[in-house]
């Protein structure tokens, strides 16, 4: 005969929040919720405190007060009287400007950098190297500097386009200006434009114009798409390809170039009036210095970043694809960057995420972004520095986890598909 | 026999090669003239250095070095029949403000302070960088020096580094007596809060009261007075230093398997990561101070490194993370089979092979950081950056650009560049997978 003893029931002590490993992530989690909280807790305390000894009460109702100074780059209109919101708006656009005319450039420079590196030419890769190392090594905020005094000090000032014996002249045709102040370029206008169209309740107004330019375009490359895809079809079925690309090129050109007829399309050219270049599109030093200072800066580590990733397609692939047959250009387009791509994306949206943040230091030449608007003039004059610089990083960290979720996105698209 | 052979039976002599294929010309032909394309980039670049040059070494060759002001500089180029606005350097402001560059407004006769500080890191990184070629006994400069970089700087009595000290003295004790009594979590917590107790309430009377009885003080220096590439060192040195030991705990956060924990510390580091550093900057010289307790007043240079360090522990995080990720999954489990608990596992498998990998990029971490120092500038503090502005607003020197930037980018130069051949050195030293 056996005799049964039921296992001894387990009664819960206090003990084995501790000691039992159950438990015991529970316990850790519950008072690392509980510290962070009192550390919250703790820091909104003091503010609230120190807020109120200085006799500030934080709130946001100096958004929609006048803003009372000037924004000299800008996309939107704006006046010394707008409220600081829209100087804050426009101070965002600024940012993603740079942000995004920087990221094509430094990208276009880096990989031509890097592809460059890695050339069996001898001189032409130690000058890249030099070029690598020299930009990397010294701090991106020297360079915007140093970028802006070589603007101020080398260009002609726009007095000596003037006279008979100017001793600058402008370039292409009479439409470019580089003047010590900034580049003057032609400017896009319609005679028969579409105007504008106010949106969010008359606050800011979009160019119809500009709308149909980008509707045509992207229906062009929409089109452009679905005639190779149709050549890829054909050529899967009878082994033949037909010779697309002027189709392609044409599905993009021609409708947009029927519609800039249609709307009257002609270039506003800047002119020497008195003191100072009019009319045409200007791009002040400040724009530029950041925009070249940043894309070379940038482009140092993104040609890092391509050498190490088409080094990092093992040499085999590439000796396979040769003794199929594949020519050369062919073997670097569909066998060496699809998979030198999967190396170089990721620290490419780093990459991409450091210049947007290293935009920021548009202040220190002057440069109207939300740092130099929101954090900058707006902060100085009302005051308010826990409502600005926590709104300027929010907005600075929506951009960044924008750019990281789109890029991510795309690395995914891109990435090998395993088990 | 036959005698006749059909093979050659005796030797030739070696012929020369082909003259276009050896020697300069045959280098010259196989890495600059290969084809029509190398042969365009060979000519675009040998003349892209020329005009560099040319343009570059006549300017720099400028006896000006004398020359105590830029006016003066114009006179000596003057008499040298060099006009213009471009006729050569005025190397009297390097001469003239290096010092000042390299040390701000500290007290000269004080200078061998931050240089001894400057030469202790060295000696204190030495286990770390050339761990095979140092003794072991050398471990203890690198603990001391925590305590002992301060005092050098900022000077005042010995006795704060040496409060500060006994408090993990006082923390290390509590620990053992109350692990061998009630186990090691009560004794840990019992350390921390000993440690705490100690530093908060009872350190600041202690080395007031050991500096009644025995000063050995040196001369204070107040961080105002700090600048030039010795702020810029100490705020780098600093805030790595500090963000090592945070960034390891937040890459475990973030890879442990406690959601709470996880999401505080994917949270932090998302944050930090996602902001700019100028933004943190603006937090530390204006927002700072509203967050601490009324009253609270410590200064710009202390609130400068502690955004600096809550940044770059971000990203050592991520660093580290790599690390992390980059072990073979055999390792956690061959801690686990091995009945370790997870700190051991930690201690003794995971951390000391992620950190070796790792290592490198510490060390890029560590450049981006010192780099990243010239934003200081932004918010008013001297670091060369800040310097240049200021001398250039000075009578004497107003209307220099080139010299001083020139010589703050060989400055940061030297220093970057040298790391990162150092940690290219270390990246091949450390490995020893197969390509």
């Amino acid at each position: 005969m056996t005799t049964l003893t039921e296992p001894p029931k387990e009664t819960f002590r206090l003990s084995m929040l501790i000691y039992d490993t159950r438990y015991r992530s529970l316990t850790i989690q519950v008072v690392a919720l509980i510290g962070f909280l009192v550390l919250i807790g703790w820091l909104i305390n003091n503010t609230m405190t120190n807020l109120e000894t200085l006799g500030k009460e934080p709130n946001f109702r100096f958004l929609w007060e006048p803003a009372g100074y000037d924004i000299n780059q800008r996309l939107l209109d704006y006046t010394s009287q707008s409220p600081h919101i829209r100087a804050a708006v426009i101070g965002v656009l600024n940012t993603l400007v740079i942000a995004v005319m920087g990221c094509i450039t430094a990208t276009i420079i880096g990989v031509i950098v890097g592809v460059l590196r890695l050339s069996k030419n001898w001189i032409v890769s130690r000058l890249m190297a030099v070029y690598v190392e020299t930009f990397r090594n010294v701090p991106v905020l020297l360079w915007i500097v140093f970028t802006m005094a070589i603007l101020i000090e080398t260009l002609p000032a726009p007095r000596a386009f003037r006279g008979d014996n100017a001793t600058a002249s402008m370039l292409l045709d009479n439409s470019v200006a580089i003047t010590n102040r900034g580049v003057y370029i032609p400017e896009p206008l319609f005679s028969r434009g579409l105007g504008d169209i106010p949106v969010f309740w008359g606050t800011f107004e979009i160019s119809l114009d500009l709308m149909a330019v980008i509707a045509v375009l992207i229906a062009g490359f929409y089109a452009s798409k679905r005639i190779r895809m149709r050549a890829d079809s054909i050529q899967e079925a009878t082994g033949e390809r037909p010779t697309v690309w002027y189709q392609r090129i044409a599905a993009v050109v021609v409708p947009l170039g029927v519609l800039l007829y249609a709307l009257g399309f002609y270039l506003g050219y800047p002119e020497l009036k008195g003191f100072n270049f009019t009319g045409g599109t200007y791009l002040r030093n400040s724009l530029i210095a950041l925009w070249l200072a940043l894309s070379l800066y940038t482009a140092a580590f993104i040609a890092e970043i391509v050498r190490a990733g088409i080094l990092a397609v093992s040499h085999g692939q590439t000796e396979a694809a040769a003794a199929l047959g594949i020519r050369p250009n062919r073997i670097m387009r569909l066998v060496v960057l699809p998979q030198a791509m999967r190396v170089i994306i990721p620290p490419l949206i780093s990459n991409y995420l450091n210049l947007t943040k290293n935009s920021s230091l548009a202040i220190a030449v002057g440069y109207m972004d939300i740092t130099g608007t929101l954090m900058g003039i707006t902060l100085n004059q009302t005051g308010r520095e826990l409502e600005t610089v926590l709104l300027g990083m929010l907005i600075y960290l929506t951009i960044s986890l924008s750019i990281s979720t789109v890029m991510n996105w795309y690395n995914n698209r891109l990435k090998l598909v395993e088990r | 026999m036959n005698e006749v052979s059909f093979v050659r039976t005796e030797m030739l002599e070696q012929e020369a090669p082909p003259a276009s294929t050896v020697g300069v010309i045959g280098w010259l032909r196989a890495n600059l003239f290969s084809n029509a394309l190398n042969s365009v980039l060979t000519i675009i670049a040998l003349f892209s250095v020329f005009s560099l040059l040319y343009g570059f070494l006549p300017w720099a060759y400028s006896p000006t070095w004398a020359a105590a002001s830029l006016s003066e500089c114009r006179d000596i180029l003057h008499s040298l029949g060099r006009e213009g606005h471009f006729s050569g350097a005025c190397w009297g402001v390097v001469r003239d403000r290096w010092v000042q560059l390299l040390f701000g407004f500290y007290p000269s006769e004080h200078y061998w302070r931050p240089v001894l500080a400057f030469f202790l890191t060295f000696a204190a990184l030495a286990p770390v960088l050339f761990a095979e070629k140092t003794p072991a006994k050398m471990i203890w400069v690198s603990v001391l020096y925590p305590f002992v970089m301060p005092w050098l700087l900022w000077g005042g009595t010995v006795w704060t580094p040496v409060v500060a000290l006994l408090g993990f003295v006082v923390g290390i004790y509590v620990y053992r007596t109350v692990t061998a009594a009630m186990g090691s979590l009560f004794g840990l917590i019992a350390a921390v809060v000993a440690a705490a107790i100690w530093w908060l309430f009872i350190a600041s009377s202690v080395s007031s009261g050991l500096a009644g009885i025995l000063e050995l003080a040196m001369e204070p220096v107040s961080s105002r007075q700090f600048g030039g590439l010795m702020l810029s060192l100490t705020i780098g040195i600093v805030a790595i230093g500090f963000s090592l030991p945070l960034g390891i705990v937040l890459a475990l956060g973030r890879q442990s398997d406690l959601l709470i924990v996880k999401a505080l510390c994917v949270g932090f580091i998302e944050f930090i990561r996602g902001v700019p550093l100028i933004t943190l900057l603006f937090v530390a010289s204006t927002l700072l101070n509203i967050f601490m307790p009324p009253g609270t007043n410590f200064d710009i240079i202390m609130r400068v490194i502690i955004m600096a360090t809550l940044f770059s522990s971000a990203y050592m995080a991520e660093v580290i993370r790599g690390g992390l990720a980059a072990l073979p999954k055999g390792q956690y489990e061959g801690g686990d089979s091995l009945g370790l608990n997870y700190w051991q596992a930690q201690r003794l498998i995971i951390m000391p092979q992620a950190l070796k990998i790792s290592i490198p990029g510490i060390v890029s971490n560590f450049i981006g950081l010192f780099k990243d120092t010239t934003l200081v500038s932004v918010i008013g503090l001297l670091d060369p950056l800040g310097l240049s502005t200021a001398i250039r607003a000075n009578a004497e020197w107003n209307g220099v650009v080139w010299e001083l930037y020139g010589f703050i980018a060989l400055l940061f130069f030297v220093f970057c560049f040298s790391m990162a051949r150092y940690s290219m050195y270390l990246e091949r030293k450390l490995q020893t997978g197969h390509k």
